[in-house]
């Protein structure tokens, strides 16, 4: 299905609005939107809620033979969905232009930056590693897919746990939980990517793009970065090359914050998963985050516009 | 039949629901000069019902069960996804201009056409200064799930009544259907309040798009943000929120916020 059209009256007020430094949801310029981490029952699984848009990481491990280049180092396989879920305009089982550059891009924040130990994957050397799979399902599409995809990959393999092995000479004996502790990954440091967009050729600069946002943007920059300030990775499409340096402790943080909690509940045995973090997603429950609003503008003017005009609501009768 | 769904009114269904008679007699006794009182009771059915067989009304969507006197059920859905109806009217964005329609997108599977004939005062000669991309308020006289919808911007008599290109300098943006349904209520307590507070343009389009516009970028984006977060609050919490925003001071809002997670009306 087709998208829905952007309209000439959005577009202008959006531009409009961003020459005077609004933005639709009362966000400043660099402001990201609200980021939730919720971590699933299983290790390794995470839904990453930014703003509106949603995105759900998988991470699951498999024995398999490395590749003969490099016989003593696991592998990393990185998987995205766009799925009509998320928006209509996205197709099931078609690998369009947004996706490639998703998945290219992701692979370049986490396997590119060597975030993690791909050696200490490895089993048998030449025979057998382990193959970390990462899925990525886009749940909800409203803007800057790209900056939650990397924040639920990095935050899902934080939390994984692949079993146990044990090597007793040419044998191989993978532990279920019952028998031995599962291994976390280990995780050198987060690469966090960030979205910054274009307007008017770069005059204009907003960190997380919403989707109509992206729509009448210009350009858009992603950088990857760790809390060590090193960056990771810089990709631009279209508009001009500006930087903006941005220390991404603050996500880096959360994420560490999200996975300490989940440890101390799963310790404390108390209840884990999405269940217990989703009990009042009800239908007659429903909720929409606090928007704070910028009221400093010229808005104190109530009082002597109120002679002006009434509101005036368009519903002719009907024929 | 009936007293089944009566006992529903209120609650939440789900797709799938079904509703018995609680009888199924199909016999008629001819010697019986009283007709059977549970045969007489007739449903009408709304969106979100459907007859199935003879006896069973399933829903096909989730929300509220509705019942307007003396025998109306539907179900009051969150629904954000448009089917297009004939007689209402909509919102639609220009897509194209092929030969003597346009192609409008007015939120529904598919596009609807709109001739361009079908404006006031326009003529074989003289043809609407329409483009694309530009939104247009229009009503559909031909909805069905066979065809293609169609849209016109003119009444019975020839006259615009409201209808049109229109847009420069607002804000278009998405709702439900079930709040615009809510607005175009009279005397809706949503346009009272804001009417309270801002001067400003609204445009409803039962597609559950949206259009304001008011005094300055500041004020529009204000009003479409009330908008949308007054689908969520109780009748209690709007005038709560009105008064904030009256004030000038919507920063503070973040420490009640929870008490919104209280269901909708």
């Amino acid at each position: 299905m087709k998208d829905t059209p952007l309209s000439n009256c959005e577009r202008d007020f959006l531009l409009k609005a961003i020459e005077e430094k609004k933005r639709l949801d009362g966000r400043q310029t660099y402001d990201y939107r609200n980021i939730k981490l919720r971590f699933g029952a299983d290790y390794g699984c995470c839904i990453v809620d930014l703003g509106k848009t949603r995105v759900m990481a998988q991470v699951s491990c498999e024995l398999v033979t490395p590749k003969e280049s490099r016989p003593n180092e696991g592998i990393l396989f990185f998987n995205l969905e766009l799925s009509p879920m998320a928006s209509p305009a996205f197709e099931l089982g078609r690998s369009s232009e947004l996706l490639v550059k998703l998945n290219r891009q992701l692979e370049r924040c986490l396997r590119n930056s060597h975030c993690i130990d791909t050696e200490s994957l490895c089993v048998v050397s030449g025979e057998k590693v382990w193959q970390i799979r990462v899925d990525v399902h886009m749940l909800n599409h409203d803007g800057n897919l790209m900056d939650a995809t990397s924040i639920a990959a990095i935050a899902a393999l934080s939390h994984f746990k692949r079993p146990d092995v044990g090597v007793q000479g040419d044998q191989v004996t993978v532990y279920s939980p019952e028998e031995r502790n599962p291994i976390a990954l280990s995780i050198y440091h987060m690469p966090i990517c960030v979205s910054l967009s274009f307007f008017q050729q770069g005059t204009y600069l907003l960190v997380d793009p919403c989707e109509r946002e992206e729509r009448v943007m210009d350009g858009l920059l992603m950088i990857t970065m760790n809390k060590h300030r090193e960056i990771c990775s810089i990709q631009s499409s279209g508009g001009i090359m500006l930087l903006k340096e941005q220390a991404m402790t603050e996500i880096t943080d959360l994420i560490m914050r999200a996975l300490e909690n989940d440890k101390k509940t799963r310790k404390e045995g108390g209840k884990c998963g999405f269940a217990e973090y989703m009990p009042l997603a009800r239908i007659t429950v429903n909720t929409t985050d606090d928007t704070s609003v910028d009221m400093t503008g010229p808005v104190v003017v109530i009082s002597d516009s109120e002679d002006e005009e009434d509101v005036v609501i368009l519903h002719p009768e009907t024929l | 039949m009936e007293s089944c769904l009566k006992g529903r009114v209120g609650e939440v269904l789900l797709p799938g629901d079904v509703f018995r008679l609680a009888r199924t007699e199909t016999t008629i006794s001819l010697s019986d000069p009283e007709p059977d009182p549970l045969r007489t009771q007739k449903v009408v059915c709304g969106p979100g019902l459907r007859r199935d067989g003879d006896h069973v009304v399933v829903s096909c969507k989730s929300g509220v069960l509705k019942h307007k006197q003396p025998n109306m059920y539907w179900v009051d859905s969150q629904q954000r996804r448009y089917v297009p109806a004939k007689g209402e009217s909509v919102i639609g964005i220009i897509t194209a201009k092929s030969g003597d329609v346009f192609k409008v997108d007015v939120g529904g599977s598919e596009q609807a056409s709109l001739s361009y004939l079908a404006f006031e005062g326009a003529t074989k000669r003289n043809r609407p200064n329409v483009q694309v991309g530009d939104l247009v308020y229009a009503q559909l006289i031909i909805a069905n799930k066979d065809m293609e919808p169609e849209l016109v911007c003119i009444d019975s008599s020839g006259r615009a009544n409201g209808m049109g290109v229109f847009g420069a300098g607002g804000l278009l943006f998405k709702v439900s259907l079930g709040l615009v349904r809510r607005l175009l209520t009279p005397q809706n307590e949503i346009v009272k309040g804001l009417e309270k507070l801002f001067p400003c343009e609204l445009v409803l389009g039962m597609n559950g798009r949206v259009w304001v516009r008011a005094a300055t970028v500041q004020k529009t984006l204000i009003v479409a943000n009330l908008l949308e977060s007054s689908e969520n609050m109780t009748a209690q919490q709007r005038p709560i929120l009105f008064k904030r925003v009256a004030d000038g001071n919507l920063q503070i809002k973040k420490e009640g916020g929870r008490e919104r997670d209280m269901e909708s009306e």
